[in-house]
């Protein structure tokens, strides 16, 4: 399969001479299968661009798998070309969401209402579809099998692992690994520490040596102190993650929308130069238009 | 049909009390520095609220492929914000009853209630309260039509004949009440809330949410938000009933146009705030 990164950015899109680079979109991933299937994580603003490609070939046929719905995963669905086009077949997957019960029909409907955008959901030409999700119940998508796992955010996020022929991809949405609330001297800090190692333990086993994985790491290991329960991860938590399953190749993306190009290519001197770093994996920082063939 | 006031004084002081959790929980996360495990002990605490928030994350809605057994592990496994979420939904819903009662649609109630909740703390938020006291605008609004509930639930016959009273005349629902049953749902409402020793500006907010005169608002901030609050909620149902008083118009800052177009932003807010919170139920 061929995986290509179309939007790397956190939070909001920062375009501008100083994210030439590392890209200004926020978080869409696109994903084809030897067969052709498409499938896609997230609507962040990248995947504007992935629909100018995939409709290179109509009618588009795809799968959209959306990890949550906070602003940046999902801002640039109004602008996803195939939705307009009479024929295009697309199949939303995400999760419902329990504490303001809604659907993603009635999430996604809402951005698209009359105040905001000049056309309306019913008004989509597409044949759309959508799905909910249930934690690691696979979904079959031509040759591939996604499964999703619910991972630590303000708001529930599903990881996606993708299997096919044999080779896995994994995805984490936006995700902070949780971390103990009491401290060191509460006694429920050891009980705390044991359900934690374990929901990290589960999480270890669902992507065991996985091929490629691109995760969270909006902050760096100085800045999350002061960000802890943001619910975003840093360099330190994707190497952790990439020691505890064993990654082979562990992206790094959802960068912080203040990091420049320099300020990026600083960082990743300084993580390249680490001794820590796990020595099976081999580690980068996400580029919005790069591609990887698994 | 006057109410019985001595059964009424005798059914008020034999209501539960307010539930303690649903207090602290109130207390605890309207503050910024809210502790995870602050939280989590408070919780423990109640078990039956800690059953309530079990049964919750464990329900399909959720769809989680392990069963949660306890509160740290649901914060561990679905995050500490959706539990905090979940708690105060929880916590407050189970303070009125939500039994069907003469002629009364408790569950509109109920809802109407909620947004008025929601829509007060809002505009206390706008004015500027710090956010340590929004939460007794939200308490206010849940609980200002109490005597209403309390009517209809122990008074019904009495309750009947004010509401065919209102139908048959002009009266609005305040001056029925004082004609029919010889007391407001205000007054009752008050008598409540000195039963459960409400903090006093509560008490004052639902003896006086219908109030109109300026002298009892202008210096009772969460009296004027949760009257404001109100009377825009219903604003939207029957706009031709309503007129705003001036003192609340000019609290709120703007002419009658402007705070309708504003509204239906509001409304949303209220709206996703309320569906929320109704998840508990
Ligand atoms: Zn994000
Ligand atoms: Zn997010």
């Amino acid at each position: 399969m061929k995986i290509t990164l179309y939007g790397v950015r956190g939070s909001i899109p920062v375009p501008g001479k100083d994210t030439v680079k590392y890209g200004g979109n926020t978080t869409c991933i696109g994903l084809e299968t030897p067969e052709g299937d498409q499938i896609i994580f997230d609507g962040g603003t990248g995947i504007r661009v992935l629909g100018m490609t995939l409709i290179k070939q109509l009618p588009v046929k795809c799968a959209l798998f959306i990890t949550h719905t906070h602003w940046d995963h999902i801002q640039g669905l109004p602008f996803f070309t195939p939705f307009f086009i009479p024929g295009s077949e697309v199949n939303i997957y995400g999760s419902f969401d329990p504490i303001y019960r809604k659907d993603l029909k009635t999430i996604l409907s809402n951005q698209m209402e009359y105040c905001y955008f000049p056309v309306r959901e019913c008004e989509l030409n597409a044949q759309i579809q959508y799905n909910h999700v249930i934690e690691r119940q696979p979904i079959t998508v031509g040759s591939a099998t996604i499964t999703p796992i619910l991972l630590n955010h303000p708001v529930l996020n599903y990881g996606y692992k993708v299997e096919c022929h044999k080779k896995t991809f994994f995805f984490t949405g936006d995700y902070e690994p949780p971390y103990n609330i009491y401290d060191p001297d509460d006694h429920e800090f050891s009980e705390y520490e044991t359900l934690l190692q374990q929901q990290r333990g589960q999480l270890a086993d669902f992507i065991k040596h996985c091929d490629l994985v691109v995760a969270d790491s909006q902050y760096s290991s100085e800045e999350y102190p002061s960000k802890k329960g943001w619910g975003h991860g840093s360099y330190d938590t994707c190497i952790q993650l990439a020691k505890e399953a064993q990654i082979k190749h562990m992206v790094m993306t959802h960068h912080d929308p203040l990091r420049t190009d320099a300020q990026l290519e600083q960082i990743w001197q300084g993580f390249s130069s680490r001794t820590d770093l796990p020595q099976n994996t081999k580690f980068e920082l996400a580029i919005e238009g790069k591609s990887f063939v698994l | 049909m006057p109410i019985d006031q001595s059964k009424l004084t005798r059914l008020v002081e034999t209501l539960p009390a307010f539930p303690e959790s649903a207090q602290k929980i109130i207390a605890l996360t309207s503050r910024v520095d809210c502790s995870p495990k602050q939280l989590v002990k408070i919780i423990e605490h109640d078990p039956v609220l800690t059953m309530k928030v079990l049964k919750l994350v464990n329900s399909a809605y959720f769809g989680l492929s392990r069963e949660v057994k306890s509160v740290n592990h649901a914060v561990v496994y679905v995050g500490i914000n959706t539990i905090k979420n979940l708690a105060i939904s929880v916590a407050t819903t189970g303070t009125l009853p939500k039994q069907n009662a003469a002629g009364l649609d408790t569950r509109a109630l109920w809802y109407h209630s909620l947004k008025v909740g929601v829509l007060a703390k809002i505009l206390a938020e706008e004015h500027g309260t710090p956010s340590t006291q929004t939460v007794n605008y939200f308490v206010g609004g849940l609980l200002h039509d109490i005597g209403r509930l309390l009517v209809a639930h122990f008074f019904p016959d009495e309750y009947k004949s004010m509401l065919s009273h209102i139908n048959a005349s002009q009266d609005s629902i305040l001056e029925s009440e004082a004609l029919v049953l010889g007391i407001t749902h205000a007054e009752i409402g008050a008598m409540v809330s000195e039963h459960w020793q409400l903090p006093a500006e509560l008490q004052h907010c639902i003896r006086h949410h219908h109030s109109t005169q300026a002298e009892l608002l202008v210096n009772a901030p969460l009296t004027m938000a949760v009257n404001a609050a109100n009377l825009l909620i219903h604003l939207k149902d029957e706009p031709e009933k309503i007129t705003i008083p001036e003192c609340i118009l000019q609290w709120l800052g703007a002419p009658v146009e402007d705070v309708l177009a504003r509204l239906t932003t509001l409304e949303n807010e209220v709206d996703k705030a309320v569906s929320f919170i109704e998840i508990a139920g």
